[in-house]
C-alpha cells in the first residue's frame, strides 16, 4: 500500500494534475452553485474535455474534482439563498439558510466548508483502507461471479429507489440494458437492432445519452418553472467567517460520526450523497439533547455540519465500488465509469494492478482537492457567490449550448444533436411521470460488460450450468432476486395490514 | 390512466417489438458455425425482453402501489400549461435549428444566433449586452475547442470556405 501511495503522490503532484484538481474544483464550485444544475449534468458537460486530455489519471482527477466541487458549491447556494444547487445539499438549507437570515452567513459557510473538508478527507482515508482490501477479494472473481455481481448492483439500485418506485427503476435499468445492445458489439461482429439506420451502427453515444438524461431535462425544468432558479438574494452580507472554540467543540463529534456513516452509505449502490445527507441530519437530530433538538431547523450548527459532512463522505465512498469492482452505484459514478471506458481504462479489481498510478493518483488527489476547496472557499466565497447574480435569460441558453457542444464534440456529427434533443424530450417526459433516470444510464453503461461476462461464463460452462456449479454465483443471483422482490412484498403486506385495520374499525 | 402507466404501455410496445426481433427474426442470418455456440447474439436480448415485458406489465397493471404524494420540487405535468411551456418548446425548436444550421452557417454565426435568440425567447431585451456576450462566448469556445482541444470546428459559413 505504501508503494501505491508513493506512486499516487508522484502522479498526483505533477503540475498538470495539480492544475486539474484546481480547475475541477473551481468549475465544480461555480456551476454547482447555480440552482438546478446537478453534479451529473456538470460532469456530463465536462466529459468531452476530460476525454480529449487523453491521460486517464488526469481526466479522472479533473472529473472527481468537479464532482466534489459541485457538492460543495451546492451548499453555498443552499445557505445563501435557500436554493440548493444539487439534491444532496437540500438538507444543508434546513439550518444553513436560517443562520444566513440571522446574519451569520459567514459562520454558516465556514462550518459548511470545515465539515465538507473533514468529511471528504476522512472519506478519502477510509477509501484508501477499504478499496485495496475489497479489490483483492474481487480478484478471486470469475466472469460468472462478475455477471452475478453486476446483476446484484443493478437490482440494488432499483431496490433502493424508494417506495412505489422499484418497478419503475427496474424498468429503466432494463431499458438501459436494451439500449446497450443496439449497434455493433465487440462480441459478435454483427450489428443488432439498428433497423438499418447507419447512425445507429455504432450504438447510442454514451455522452449524448448522459446529456439527454440529465443536463437537458434539468434545463427544460428551469425554463418551465422560473421559480427553480429564483434569485432570493436576501441572504445578507457575508462577514465574520470565524467560529469560536466552543462551536468547534460542538460540531467535532458530529463530523466524526457523519464521516463514517456517510462513507458507508456512499459505498452502497443506489444510495449516495442525497440519502446520506438526509439520514445524517435525521440521526444527529435524534441523538441530540432536548435543547439542541429545539434548535434544529432554526439555525443549529450541528444540523448544518451533519448533512455537509455526510454528503462529502458519501461522495468519496461512492468511488469504492467504482474503483474496485467497476460497478457504479450512482448516476454520477456511472458517468465517470463511461469516461474511463472511453479512455481505454477498464475499472475493476485489475485497475489497482494494471494501472496503479490511476488508482492511487485519484485517491491522493482527493486530499488535495478537499484542501483546495477549503482554501478556495473560505476567503473567496463572497466573490464566487456573485455568480448567483447571473440572470437566467443568459444562464439557460448557455446551459443548452454547452449541452449541445458536449454531444457534438464527442461525435463531430450534427445528427447526434438531433438524437440528443429527441432523447432529451423523452427523458423529460419520463421525469414528469417520476421515472428515475440514473438507472437507465447505469444499465446502459454496464450493459455490454454484463453481456460479455455472461457470454464468457456461458462459453466456459457450455450452458447455464455455471449458475448451479458456482455457489457464489448462485448466492449473488438469489440476493439480487431478494433485493428486488423484498421492498414490494413488504409494501404490499403493510398495505394489506393497513386495510385490514381499517376494516376492523 | 396516469402518465406513468401510459409510459409503461409505450415501453411495453417497444419491448414487445424488441422481443419479436430477438426471438423470431435475428437468428435467421446467423452463420451455421455460430449456431454451435452456447451463446447467440440473440440470447441476451431474449432474456432482457422477457424481463422488461414482465416489469412493464407490472407497472401497467398497477401491481406496485407507492406513495402518491408529489414531491414539492417537481413539476406537476397535469398543469403543464401553467408553466412556461411555450418558452420550453421554442428553445427545443431552437436546438433543432442549431443542429441543422451548424454545418451550413458555420460555428460562429450559428452559435451567436443560438445564444442571442435563446436569451430573447426567455425575455432578454438588453441587446447591447447580449450581442457582445454571445459573440465573445462563441469566439472563446471556438478557440478552446479548435486550438486547445484540437477538434476541428468549421467557423465560417459554407459559401465562404469554398465548400470546405
Amino acid at each position: 500500500m505504501l508503494e501505491g501511495i508513493l506512486i499516487g503522490l508522484g502522479t498526483a503532484f505533477s503540475i498538470t494534475n495539480i492544475l486539474m484538481v484546481i480547475g475541477g474544483c473551481l468549475i465544480g464550485t461555480f456551476i454547482g452553485m447555480l440552482p438546478g444544475l446537478g453534479p451529473m449534468s456538470i460532469i456530463a458537460i465536462m466529459i468531452p474535455v476530460a476525454i480529449s486530455i487523453g491521460d486517464p489519471s488526469a481526466a479522472l482527477i479533473l472529473l472527481a474534482g468537479v464532482y466534489y466541487g459541485a457538492i460543495f458549491g451546492g451548499s453555498t447556494s443552499s445557505i445563501l439563498i435557500n436554493a440548493p444547487g444539487v439534491a444532496s445539499t437540500v438538507a444543508t438549507s434546513f439550518d444553513g439558510y436560517p443562520l444566513a437570515r440571522q446574519g451569520k452567513a459567514g459562520k454558516a459557510l465556514t462550518v459548511a466548508a470545515i465539515s465538507s473538508f473533514c468529511g471528504g478527507t476522512i472519506g478519502a482515508i477510509l477509501l484508501m483502507v477499504f478499496a485495496p482490501a475489497l479489490a483483492s477479494v474481487a480478484l478471486l472473481f470469475h466472469s460468472a461471479e462478475y455477471f452475478a455481481l453486476m446483476v446484484v448492483g443493478l437490482s440494488a439500485i432499483a431496490a433502493f429507489a424508494g417506495s412505489g418506485q422499484v418497478g419503475k427503476a427496474l424498468l429503466m435499468t432494463l431499458l438501459g440494458l436494451i439500449m446497450a445492445t443496439v449497434g455493433e458489439g465487440a462480441l459478435f461482429n454483427m450489428p443488432r437492432f439498428t433497423m438499418g439506420i447507419m447512425d445507429l451502427q455504432s450504438g447510442f453515444g454514451f455522452i449524448t445519452l448522459a446529456m439527454a438524461m440529465f443536463a437537458l431535462p434539468e434545463a427544460i425544468y428551469l425554463v418551465l418553472d422560473p421559480s427553480r432558479s429564483a434569485q432570493g438574494g436576501e441572504g445578507g452580507e457575508i462577514k465574520d467567517l470565524r467560529i469560536t472554540r466552543d462551536e468547534a467543540r460542538t460540531i467535532a463529534p458530529v463530523i466524526g460520526r457523519q464521516s463514517i456513516q456517510g462513507f458507508l452509505i456512499g459505498v452502497l449502490p443506489g444510495a449516495g450523497a442525497t440519502i446520506a445527507s438526509f439520514l445524517g441530519y435525521a440521526v444527529e437530530r435524534n441523538i441530540a439533547t432536548k435543547e439542541e433538538q429545539e434548535e434544529f431547523g432554526k439555525g443549529s450548527l450541528k444540523g448544518l455540519a451533519a448533512p455537509e459532512t455526510a454528503n462529502n463522505a458519501a461522495c468519496t465512498g461512492s468511488f469504492v465500488p467504482l474503483l474496485t469492482l467497476g460497478i457504479p452505484g450512482s448516476g454520477t459514478t456511472a458517468i465517470l465509469l463511461g469516461a474511463l471506458i472511453a479512455l481505454n481504462v477498464t475499472p475493476g479489481p485489475r485497475l489497482m494492478l494494471d494501472d496503479p498510478q490511476i488508482f492511487w493518483a485519484v485517491i491522493i488527489s482527493m486530499y488535495l482537492g478537499n484542501l483546495i476547496l477549503l482554501i478556495l472557499n473560505l476567503p473567496l466565497i463572497p466573490y464566487i457567490a456573485k455568480v448567483l447574480a447571473v440572470p437566467r435569460t443568459f444562464l439557460i441558453p448557455f446551459i443548452l449550448f454547452f449541452t449541445l457542444m458536449g454531444a457534438y464534440i464527442g461525435q463531430n456529427n450534427a445528427t447526434e444533436l438531433l438524437i440528443l434533443v429527441g432523447l432529451g424530450v423523452c427523458a423529460t417526459v419520463l421525469r414528469f411521470a417520476d421515472y428515475p433516470l440514473a438507472p437507465l444510464l447505469i444499465g446502459f453503461i454496464l450493459g455490454s460488460m454484463l453481456e460479455n461476462n455472461f457470454a464468457r461464463a456461458l462459453q466456459l460452462y457450455d450452458g447455464l450450468g455455471f449458475i448451479l456449479e458456482r455457489p457464489m454465483t448462485l448466492g449473488l443471483l438469489a440476493l439480487a432476486v431478494i433485493l428486488v422482490v423484498l421492498p414490494s412484498y413488504r409494501a404490499r403486506r403493510a398495505r394489506l395490514r393497513a386495510e385490514g385495520v381499517a376494516d376492523a374499525d | 390512466m396516469a402518465l406513468d402507466r401510459w409510459i409503461a404501455l409505450v415501453i411495453l410496445m417497444i419491448c414487445l417489438a424488441y422481443g419479436y426481433a430477438a426471438f423470431f427474426t435475428m437468428d435467421a442470418g446467423l452463420a451455421p458455425f455460430m449456431k454451435r455456440n452456447p451463446i447467440w447474439p440473440s440470447t441476451f436480448p431474449k432474456i432482457l425482453s422477457v424481463l422488461s415485458v414482465l416489469t412493464a406489465l407490472s407497472i401497467l397493471l398497477g401491481l406496485e402501489k407507492g406513495a402518491a404524494d408529489p414531491k414539492p420540487m417537481d413539476i406537476n405535468y397535469r398543469r403543464l400549461t401553467d408553466y412556461k411551456l411555450g418558452q420550453a418548446l421554442a428553445l427545443l425548436g431552437l436546438m433543432v435549428a442549431y443542429a441543422l444550421l451548424l454545418r451550413p452557417l458555420g460555428f460562429l454565426l450559428s452559435t451567436i444566433g443560438f445564444l442571442s435568440v435563446g436569451a430573447v425567447i426567455l425575455g432578454e431585451r438588453r441587446f447591447h449586452i447580449l450581442l457582445p456576450v454571445a459573440a465573445a462566448a462563441a469566439g472563446i469556445v471556438w478557440y478552446l475547442v479548435q486550438v486547445v482541444l484540437g477538434i476541428f470546428l468549421s467557423p465560417w459559413p459554407v459559401f465562404l470556405t469554398n465548400g470546405g
